[in-house]
């Protein structure tokens, strides 16, 4: 019988093994889908191994779960690229609700008798899972526009928020001295869910690469707690690793939003963003027609193209693959320019792409091609705007100041497809637009590069 | 195979420096890739969920770990599925068919 433990023991192992070894090969996109197949072949040996369990009586309900589980999980997987955003926020959803009823069910097996080691794991277990839970399905809400996209601010929400977060730890840490106060458990899962709610509420659509990021790494955490109280050393790791992603992106999304992370964390997201709402301006633009940008893209020898959220909504990005295609073939050098907050997610926009079948190499980050832009002659802005916006270098009092952009206006000729002069997301207004050098390209993204590719296919040749 | 504290510890911490380190590496062309990988890997959690359901315990800790075993399977499932096919649109520019 200890055999069987032991073998338990090492199928463990070995996935822990293949599960860091998964993670190294997605470093690069050649090996990448080796790490898939080495993160399946884990998967599969460690539920295997567990299947093993001589504690397990039955296999009915484990059956039945398994089966919904992939009836489930099939359509998820197949969701339309556009989509993927609010799929890995629900998936979010779904990790956190497993370890939230496992904890849950696990307080009440050993309660009253819960030493306090396990206690304070547990709370910390069901508390950043059940705010992950809400928390993410209101985020998949706002990306699915099931829920309206405004972030809403009220005068002390960050006081009420943090009075939430306490009260719920201050009642985890009553039952962690008295685990026999059984009425207590509710709270510190009925709260969290609560708080979860609040936390996403202030919340707009251009945080959410950050929130999405932040949620991933609450969801590993709580995995990892949840390891600390069953005992599993593969839990433990594997909520590492994941907290650890989520941790990595959410650093990286506030940097490139120049947020500090404190900031970030104590979920005053969002509150700035009223400042310059109302200022509209009345200056002149210069626009111009799907002819004359067609000429000007087909004269000129090297061209960036800066794509935004807008890209995805309008899904223009096959269009853009013709653009692509018909540029390259004139021997024009056409590049992407990505910003890391670009879309609703981190790396959104590289995907979309990709599906287009853009080559990946022509995808690059904003470190990589700023300093192109001086030698550009056309950088092409598709539904993106305040990380273009010249306002975060030069001007102080812009709520974006100090954020790094794409350098756009470096370029000889800039051109912006844009539905209409009406403010971004964050409303703040975009010196860009006003530059002598840039042309706006007014109308929806899809329609208006369609029309630029007829122009180029259809004019001289 | 109970687990005690400071040995729990160690583990996080070295897991914790690992996937720092390994992470770090990961090229941003990949980031939405590697969330759901990460989400896959996560819901390995199901092992808990699956000892839950079958040791049979209790009423209460056979529904909850019954339905924690579909939360999870869903996102290996959904998690492994999706990552593939994004993976697979990643191609190098090369010789293309006109």
């Amino acid at each position: 019988m200890i055999a069987t433990e032991h073998l338990i023991e090492i199928t463990y192992l070995i996935a822990t093994a293949l599960f860091i070894l998964s993670l190294k090969w997605l470093s690069s996109p050649v090996t990448a889908r080796r790490g898939v197949w080495a993160g399946e072949a884990g998967m599969v040996l460690a539920i295997a191994g567990t299947l093993l369990h001589q504690g397990i009586v039955s296999y009915r309900w484990v059956a039945i779960g398994l089966v919904l589980g992939t009836i489930i999980g099939v359509p998820l997987g197949k969701v339309a690229m556009t989509a993927v955003p609010q799929r890995t926020a629900l998936s979010h959803a779904f990790g956190a609700l497993c370890v939230t009823l496992v904890g849950t069910a696990e307080f009440y097996l050993q309660a009253p008798n819960v030493p306090r080691f396990t206690m304070g794991v547990l709370s910390l277990e069901v508390i950043l899972g059940a705010l992950t839970f809400t928390g993410s399905l209101m985020a998949a809400g706002k990306l699915q526009e099931i829920l309206r996209q405004r972030p809403i601010t009220y005068q002390g929400q960050n006081i009420v928020n943090l009075g939430l977060l306490a009260i719920a730890i201050g009642i985890a840490a009553v039952l962690v001295m008295h685990p026999d106060r059984m009425y207590l458990f509710p709270l510190i899962i009925i709260i969290p869910l609560f708080f979860g709610v609040m936390m996403i509420i202030p919340i707009g659509g251009a945080d959410m690469p950050t929130v999405i990021s932040l949620l991933n790494s609450y969801a590993g955490l709580s995995a990892a707690a949840m390891g600390f109280v069953l005992g599993s050393k593969l839990l433990i790791i594997a909520g590492a690793l994941d907290g650890a992603s989520g941790f990595i992106l959410s650093v990286n999304m506030s940097k490139a939003m120049n947020r500090s992370f404190t900031n970030v964390l104590f979920g005053a997201f969002g509150q700035e963003q009223r400042t310059a709402a109302g200022a509209a301006e009345t200056r002149p633009v210069r626009s111009a027609s799907p002819e004359e940008a067609a000429g000007i893209l087909s004269a000129a020898s090297k061209v960036v193209i800066v794509p935004g959220y807008g890209m995805a909504v309008a899904q223009a990005q096959h269009k853009v693959r013709e653009l692509y295609d018909a540029l390259t073939k004139r021997g024009i050098d056409v590049k992407f320019g990505i910003h890391p907050v670009a879309g609703r997610m981190p790396g959104h926009m590289n995907v979309l792409l990709a599906e287009a079948d853009i080559p990946y190499d022509k995808l690059l980050e904003m470190d990589e091609i700023n300093g192109d832009f001086p030698q550009t002659d056309v950088a092409l802005i598709i539904g993106a705007n305040d990380v273009t916006n010249p306002a975060a270098r030069t001007d102080q009092n812009s709520p974006i100041f100090g954020m790094p952009i794409l350098d756009v206006d470096k370029a000889h000729t800039v051109m912006v497809i844009k539905r209409s002069m009406g403010a971004g997301f964050a409303g703040i207004e975009n010196p860009l637009y006003y530059m002598d050098k840039t042309l706006m390209l007014f109308g929806d993204a899809k329609n208006f590069v369609g029309s630029i590719v007829r122009e180029i296919a259809g004019g001289h040749n | 195979m109970k687990l005690d504290l400071l040995t729990g510890l160690y583990i996080f911490m070295m897991a914790a420096f690992i996937g720092f380190e390994v992470i770090r590496r990961v090229s941003p062309l990949l980031h939405t890739p590697l969330m759901s990988l990460t989400n896959a890997l996560d819901a390995i959690a199901v092992v808990g969920a699956i000892i839950l359901a079958g040791e049979g315990k209790s009423t209460l800790a056979t529904i909850l770990g019954t339905v924690a075993i579909v939360a999870a399977t869903s996102n290996i499932v959904g998690g492994f599925i999706i990552t593939d096919r994004m993976l697979k649109m990643f191609k190098a520019s090369g010789p293309r068919k006109p």
